[in-house]
């Protein structure tokens, strides 16, 4: 005869986890992991690949919330996994594991961040100096207001945990997004910087800062803690302003 | 030779595409500048009518007494006609986004629609704003 509470405990010491595995069609495969204290999603899928099916598809590098590319949806929100524990997310004892969504899938979790970076570029998020070999250094008080400004948004890792949070990249195919917006927006506080009439331009159409709805999504999912809604309502005022200056 | 390039096949349809993509990018922000100001207006607008409403039925002003004071009133008038030119700023690029991101109607098209629809909403709220004050 079994013995109730340990088996109670038994079934409390493993998680029921559903992975998504396949490309765009696919579908949940269910696995039974030990739980461990102190333990993040990405171990979880760590154990699934190691132990019980080798042939599971992910995408992670430094384990410590620096290298931006261990971003998936866990229960339905996305996350960055190494920095993410069990407890916190944990729904009873199971997780539904699936890859960031408003990004093509290649493999189980691992999604094509291609046209996510591409449209980094297409927000001018490149840095253009202003300045020429021949200049001193620049300067630059970290107390000036756009040094402040640039600094709120300049931590971003580039995990696509904003992008799949957002419902008007799910709408809009096009729209540049929060984080090559935010991108966009340190450039344009950057007094260092000389591309920003054309960086303007670059995110003042259907496809840019004006398309946001201010759902709030990317500010408050975003594991760095930046608030991409905030740089975007700068842009809105910036565009417009350049708007009345004759500027864009 | 001076040193410029010879010309590149297409190079001037590329620069006719440079220059439409930068007038409908001027246009798009032009129109999202223009919604936010005609929402500042309707903000204002839309108190002063429903405080005109709740006044009238409070008072029970009936409907030959209202027409007693808004007829000849320019005041009046001139407040609905800016009302009216609100609506049909505001209106139509709302619909214009609500299109393009729930039915993916986006181009000429749609915005050849929502420019008609701001026309009708134009004449029949002037035609309104008309009937109560000649």
């Amino acid at each position: 005869m079994t013995d109730p509470i340990a088996e109670e405990k038994r079934a409390m010491s493993r998680l029921k986890v559903s992975v998504w595995r396949g490309a765009e069609a696919g579908e949940y495969r269910s696995y039974e992991v030990p739980r461990q204290e102190s333990q993040t999603v990405l171990d979880v899928v760590t154990f699934i690949q190691r132990y019980l099916d080798p042939t599971l598809a992910y995408r992670f590098a430094c384990r410590v919330g620096m290298c931006g590319s261990c971003g998936m949806s866990v229960n339905g929100i996305a996350r960055w996994t190494c920095r993410t524990h069990v407890t916190r997310v944990v729904n009873g004892d199971t997780l539904e594991i699936a890859p960031l969504r408003n990004l093509p899938v290649i493999k189980d979790l691992v999604t094509d961040m291609s046209g996510f970076f591409d449209k980094w570029a297409a927000a001018k998020g490149q840095f253009r100096s202003n300045r020429s070999r021949k200049d001193e250094f620049a300067l630059v008080s970290p107390a000036t207001p756009e040094r402040r400004r640039a600094d709120a948004g300049i931590e971003c890792i580039g995990c696509g945990v904003c992008y799949s949070a957002c419902d008007v990249v799910a709408d809009n195919p096009a729209y540049l997004g929060p984080a090559a917006l935010n991108r966009a927006w340190t450039l344009v506080n950057d007094v260092r910087d000389g591309a920003n009439p054309e960086r303007l331009r670059a995110v003042a159409g259907d496809a840019g800062c004006n398309a946001c709805h201010t759902h709030v999504s990317c500010s408050e999912l975003c594991p760095k803690q930046i608030a991409p809604t905030g740089s975007i309502a700068g842009l809105k005022r910036a565009v417009s302003l350049a708007l009345l200056k004759g500027l864009l | 030779m001076n040193g410029a390039h010879p010309p590149v096949d297409g190079a001037g349809a590329a620069m006719d595409e440079a220059r439409a993509c930068l007038s409908r990018t001027r246009m798009q922000a032009r129109l999202w500048l223009a919604q936010r100001l005609s929402a500042a207006v309707l903000a204002l607008c839309v108190l002063v009518h429903l405080g005109t409403i709740i006044y009238a039925v409070r008072q029970g002003l009936s409907a030959e007494e209202i027409l007693g004071r808004t007829r000849g009133n320019l005041t009046g008038f001139g407040f609905y006609l800016m009302f009216v030119a609100a609506v049909s700023i505001h209106a139509p690029i709302g619909l214009r986004a609500v299109f393009s991101e729930w039915f993916s109607w986006r181009g000429k098209s749609l915005d050849w629609a929502l420019l008609a629809f701001a026309l009708v909403l134009a004449v029949a709220g002037t035609r309104a704003a008309w009937g109560v004050f000649r």
